[in-house]
């Protein structure tokens, strides 16, 4: 391939650095507003993951006191609300922010002044959340940090039992952090409908854009219900509104609703765009095309569609009546079918091939068994009357951990590495990668592999301490101890990345010897990306350039 | 595993084969405590509810891992639940099987060799037989397991009381449980007391859950599965035990800073002694010769406001209603043992065992505190 | 040298790509209708169950003069976006003001009402279920007619100023789709309140 003329990111001319963070600060460019969403996303995915340590060292023994129950109830809190909104969200806007354009062959998003406005708001929304700290008691007694779970349900965020302004920093953080998140949304779909070089109808699109497509479709219908619940919260704090003050005659059960209403087509948010990275890497480094994109794309649709329909699977406890738990048995356990499709499909892109384990890969596949296992506690947990049992348990933190850790986290980390040369211009460095993933898998799997059992044996989740002479010690004791080996998985992989950033080898534009428009590009891609617009005549426009005799689009 | 009430020793145990355990004595709670088996065999068996259908075959009814197991159900509800769940076991087990299976089987096979192959793969762009049938599968086995559900739900949801149900109405406060019998006019807290209900006389409980303030969630796995404690949204749940004895729970619904100690207590008692005990539950306290130092303080500070005696002066509904105290085994919601030094430290400061409960420290002096406990200690 | 352009030669398929600005408007708009369907399903939910306090049959009087204010306002603004698209900027700023002129008489009415309701109804957001879900569901939608009367206001200081010109016409387009969406949440917002819930 072509050498390229643009310097990695580390050997930038020397400019004062008042004008580089300048140039930072007020970018418009998506290539550097992901890279600032990763970066932010990733010093939270740090701090959540402190919260949760503490949580576990609490956990490590019945009737421990390594924290107040006021400061683990703020921990537990914190940790979910920072994990969803300012660690995953964030982290996956930027990879789509920085990926998209560039795979589509375009300049950069729809409305980049619009881009780098949600960039902000989210950014600003992390920082109010975070001020609560500060704010009341002082920093050990955790401040007013927000206390009522990440759902905060009704009626404990009213004024009577939240007194104070704890859950006004976790209302107000989102509302404006939502802001930024519909704002990136819309100006996907825009990027995604309007924006795709000639030739590239969406039917020829790589699978990452269409995750990312649907994902920005389910933010833009679904986080809106939260700001409407959010602001109904407010009308209820503020200015004496009932809208679910049960004193008054209003409902809990609504707050629920509004909020489970937003709270799963959420996952399925952060979810999508993880299977756009694995859409991506498995095929290359298996070195065959995607198989069946076509239902890929139909299956990615479905899901975006059925997702909104399930909901209530989160509140088969509430005193739903047959009729309602039934239906939402139904379209839990429909969504199932779309979601295996893939996995099969993703098998059957591997079957065949010459599957290489780099890194990418080695998280890719282990991506895969354990979005598998997820998949089948959320299809356990689907059966209403087995949740019946294991709703509000450790076995539900287990399954919700196994998608989020097991599958979007690792598919995140596989992101990391396949496209780390593109952005920063460097290769990192193989055996630290091997190294970070030897550690998180092990670390990944003693705590949520065992995290499954105390459920079973009936332990509520969002507790501070828990009777000893339930069978529980043991299995928390072992669930903690994951938690250090996690760490060191992260702390390895920080530190690989910035060494390689100083002092990795030249990666060159296509050193995965990939097939989208990105790996045509420079690494890292000049500011205006493309130096002439694209043609395109398949879904891999690479792969046609390098096997003119075999191209794809005779195939497709 | 056993508990053993020193107060009660005859309120009835769960079942093990007392050989394997050794005795402790739990300081918090005062009872004898055998604790379970040696830590290998635990783990061995603890990694069988991980293993799905396995589980079924090698666990015993009788001997559960702990208190709150749910694949150890005593109650009709339970029972219909578990049975359930081995079918979704199974099914996902299987699932499990053939696709790992695959996946590691590719994983393996087909790794790039050292030879290197110069030219790419076969490009496979997908087959229309394969993928309808791995479409057309799912959708029979979701088919399946949700009608499987659906009847489960019907029959759960949609059951006639049975027989003489008895009907308790359980309020849900923060941080502990209020027990009214509308029918025996008791009212009690913590400690539920239920009957055993057997096949040929059936006397299932119903649960009518309301709650004073946030939500909760009524949970004893081995009697139900759970129903949630929703203000302004009252629920109803059932319960049918076919074995006496005590079964643990706890809140399981995030209701504010002591919600880890909202623990549950349910006593399946024979019918026999829960007439008993509700014959004494329903008196007022015993009228001592004279009013007492203790009830003296008791009544003219605030406690009164919060609590009530019948019989007395004292008529709150804040908190637990404490006209029989002594009649149960644990204080504050199950998290202590019911004896004097417990009952003094508690009202001393209640933060000592619950830091952020709703009962606030009094102020008494400590004669105050020694005179109100010996009140409470003859409120049986 | 540069990286080689990826250029693969195909039929000559015509390729219109769509305009990016409707369909951020898009965007938004749909965003905007999940938040407005959460309030609407609350008004309805909570119809009938407050306990005390005014209902609405009691107080309500159909907004009959300033919706039609309001409705008529999507045909004006409709004439100003065509002249515009003749390049008659007279004209358009005419239609434009005169679309202002409505949606403040909207607003004004709706301000009126309320201090009726306020003042001599004793109907407060804090009085009762009714009051809670009203206030909200109009106030939402009142505010999103006030931030699109600055944007029309912004547009026609514009106008007045001489920036306006036909090349414009898309720009003014979309924010014209913005008013559209504006009236049409209000037929639902009338329906509930004014003829479902009384």
């Amino acid at each position: 391939m072509a050498t390229s003329e643009t310097l990695p990111l580390s050997d930038m001319s020397p400019m004062p650095l008042v004008e580089r963070l300048h140039q930072w600060v007020t970018t418009v460019d998506h290539k550097r507003l992901g890279i600032m969403y990763i970066a932010y996303a990733l010093l939270l995915l740090v701090i959540g993951g402190v919260e949760a340590t503490i949580m576990r060292i609490q956990l490590i023994r019945p009737h421990n006191d390594f924290v107040s129950p006021q400061v683990f109830n703020r921990m537990f809190t914190m940790h979910g609300t920072t994990m969803i909104f300012f660690v995953a969200m964030p982290v996956l806007f930027g990879f789509a922010n920085y990926l998209v354009p560039l795979m589509i062959g375009t300049r950069d998003m729809a409305f980049p002044r619009l881009n780098a406005f949600s960039f902000w708001m989210t950014a600003f929304g992390g920082l109010l959340l975070y001020f609560s700290f500060l704010g009341g008691d002082g920093l050990y007694g955790a401040g007013n940090a927000p206390d009522v779970g990440w759902w905060a349900y009704a009626p404990l965020t009213s004024p009577a039992f939240s007194p104070g302004h704890s859950t006004d920093f976790w209302t107000l953080s989102l509302l404006v952090s939502g802001i930024g998140s519909i704002g990136v949304a819309i100006n996907i779909i825009a990027t995604v409908l309007c924006l795709r070089c000639p030739g590239m109808t969406l039917g020829k699109m790589p699978l990452l854009p269409w995750m990312n497509l649907v994902m920005a479709g389910l933010v833009v219908l679904c986080v809106s219900p939260l700001t409407a619940a959010q602001l109904m919260l407010v009308v209820d704090r503020y200015l004496g509104g009932h809208f679910f003050d049960t004193q008054a005659g209003g409902s809990a059960v609504i707050w629920m609703h509004f909020f489970w209403i937003f709270g799963h087509p959420e996952v399925y948010v952060l979810v999508l765009p993880a299977f756009g990275f694995v859409s991506e890497i498995v095929p290359v480094f298996s070195r065959k095309t995607i198989f069946g994109y076509p239902i890929m794309v139909g299956a990615t649709i479905g899901i975006g569609f059925i997702s909104m329909s399930v909901w209530a699977h989160h509140m088969f406890t509430v005193g739903m009546d047959a009729v309602g738990n039934g239906f939402f048995v139904l379209t839990t356990m429909a969504i199932a079918v779309p979601t295996g499709i893939k996995i099969f499909n993703w098998l059957a892109t591997m079957w065949g091939g010459q599957i290489q384990y780099k890194t990418p890969m080695l998280f890719c596949v282990a991506f895969l068994f354990q979005f598998l296992i997820a998949g089948l506690t959320g299809i356990m947990l689907g059966a209403a009357p087995f949740d019946w049992q294991l709703s509000g348990s450790y076995f539900v933190i287990a399954h919700f951990h196994y998608v989020i850790v097991g599958g979007i986290l690792f598919a995140l980390f596989g992101a990391f590495y396949y496209w780390f040369p593109k952005m920063s211009g460097r290769m990192y460095n193989e055996a630290l990668g091997k190294l970070h993933f030897v550690l998180f898998f092990i670390g990944f799997h003693l705590t949520f592999d065992f995290m499954h059992i105390p459920g079973l044996l009936g332990m509520p989740r969002r507790i501070y301490t828990y009777e000893p002479g339930r069978g529980w010690d043991v299995w928390n004791l072992i669930v903690t101890i994951g938690v250090f080996f996690q760490a060191a998985g992260v702390l390895v992989f920080i530190g690989n990345l910035l060494w390689s950033l100083r002092s990795g080898p030249m990666a060159g534009s296509d050193p995965w010897d990939a097939w989208t428009l990105e790996w045509s590009t420079t690494s890292p891609p000049q500011a205006y990306n493309f130096a002439s617009v694209p043609e395109v005549r398949s879904r891999r426009p690479l792969w046609d350039l390098k096997h003119p005799e075999d191209p794809d689009w005779q195939y497709e | 595993m056993i508990i053993q009430s020193i107060r009660n020793p005859q309120v009835a145990m769960i079942e093990t084969r007392p050989e394997e355990y050794r005795v402790e004595e739990d300081t918090i709670l005062d009872v004898r405590v055998l604790v379970g088996r040696p830590l290998h065999t635990r783990l061995l068996r603890a990694l069988v509810p991980f293993c799905g259908a396995a589980f079924t075959a090698l666990a015993q009814p009788a001997a559960p891992l702990s208190p709150t197991n749910i694949f150890a159900p005593v109650s009709t509800p339970a029972k219909w639940i578990l049975d359930l769940s081995i079918l979704v076991l199974i099914v996902t087990g299987a699932i499990f099987t053939l696709v790992f299976g695959l996946l590691v089987y590719a994983a393996v096979k087909f790794r790039k060799r050292r030879v290197s192959e110069a030219c790419e793969p076969a490009q496979v762009y997908g087959s229309t037989q394969l993928e309808l049938a791995w479409t057309v599968v799912p959708i029979l086995i979701v088919v399946v397991l949700f009608l499987t559900a659906a009847r489960v739900i019907a029959s759960i949801q949609g059951a006639r009381p049975a027989g003489d149900a008895i009907e308790v109405t359980v309020i849900g406060h923060q941080f502990w449980w209020e027990y009214r019998y509308p029918s025996q006019k008791v009212v009690t807290a913590n400690e539920l007391h239920i009957p055993v209900s057997d096949a040929a006389h059936r006397t299932p409980t119903i649960l009518h859950l309301l709650s004073a303030d946030t939500d909760h969630s009524f949970w004893v796995p081995r009697l139900a599965g759970k129903t949630d404690l929703i203000p302004n949204h009252p629920n109803t749940m059932w319960v049918e035990p076919h074995e006496t004895g005590l079964y643990l729970g706890q809140c399981a619904q995030y209701c504010g800073t002591q919600h880890a100690k909202m623990l549950l207590r349910v006593y399946v008692q024979t019918r026999a002694e829960f007439d008993r005990w509700i014959q004494r539950q329903s008196q007022p306290a015993q009228p001592a010769g004279t009013v007492s130092e203790g009830q003296r303080t008791f009544e003219r500070t605030s406690c009164i406001n919060c609590h009530t005696v019948s019989g007395t002066a004292a008529d709150g509904t804040f908190g637990p209603d404490l006209t029989h105290l002594m009649s149960r085994d644990t204080i504050g919601s199950g998290i202590a043992a019911n004896t004097p030094e417990n009952l003094r430290r508690w009202i001393r400061d209640p933060s000592v065992f619950k830091p952020g409960c709703k009962m606030p420290a009094m102020g008494l002096s400590d004669p105050e505190v020694n005179a109100v406990t010996q009140y409470l200690e003859t409120l049986r | 040298m540069g990286v080689p352009s990826i250029t693969i030669p195909q039929d000559n398929v015509p390729w219109n790509p769509i305009a990016r600005g409707p369909v951020g408007m898009w965007g938004l708009i749909a965003a905007e209708s999940a938040i407005f369907t959460i309030f609407v399903v609350a008004y309805i939910f909570y119809i009938g169950k407050s306990a005390t306090g005014p209902q609405p049959r009691d107080v309500l009087r159909v907004p009959i003069l300033f919706t039609i204010c309001l409705w008529s306002s999507s045909l004006t603004i409709h004439s100003a976006v065509r002249c515009l698209r003749r390049g008659r900027v007279r004209n358009f700023a005419l239609w434009w003001f005169l679309t202002i002129v409505l949606g403040a008489a909207f607003l004004g009415g709706t301000l009126r009402e309320w201090r009726h309701l306020i003042y001599d109804e004793g109907l407060t957001i804090q009085t009762n279920l009714f009051g809670t879900t009203f206030y909200s569901l109009v106030g939402l939608h009142a505010f999103h007619v006030t931030v699109g009367l600055l944007g029309l206001a912004t547009v026609l200081l514009f106008a007045l100023l001489g920036h306006v010109s036909g090349r414009d016409v898309e720009r003014v387009n979309v924010l014209s789709m913005y008013w559209h969406f504006v009236d049409a949440v209000w037929v639902v917002v009338f329906t509930v309140v004014y003829i479902i819930g009384r």
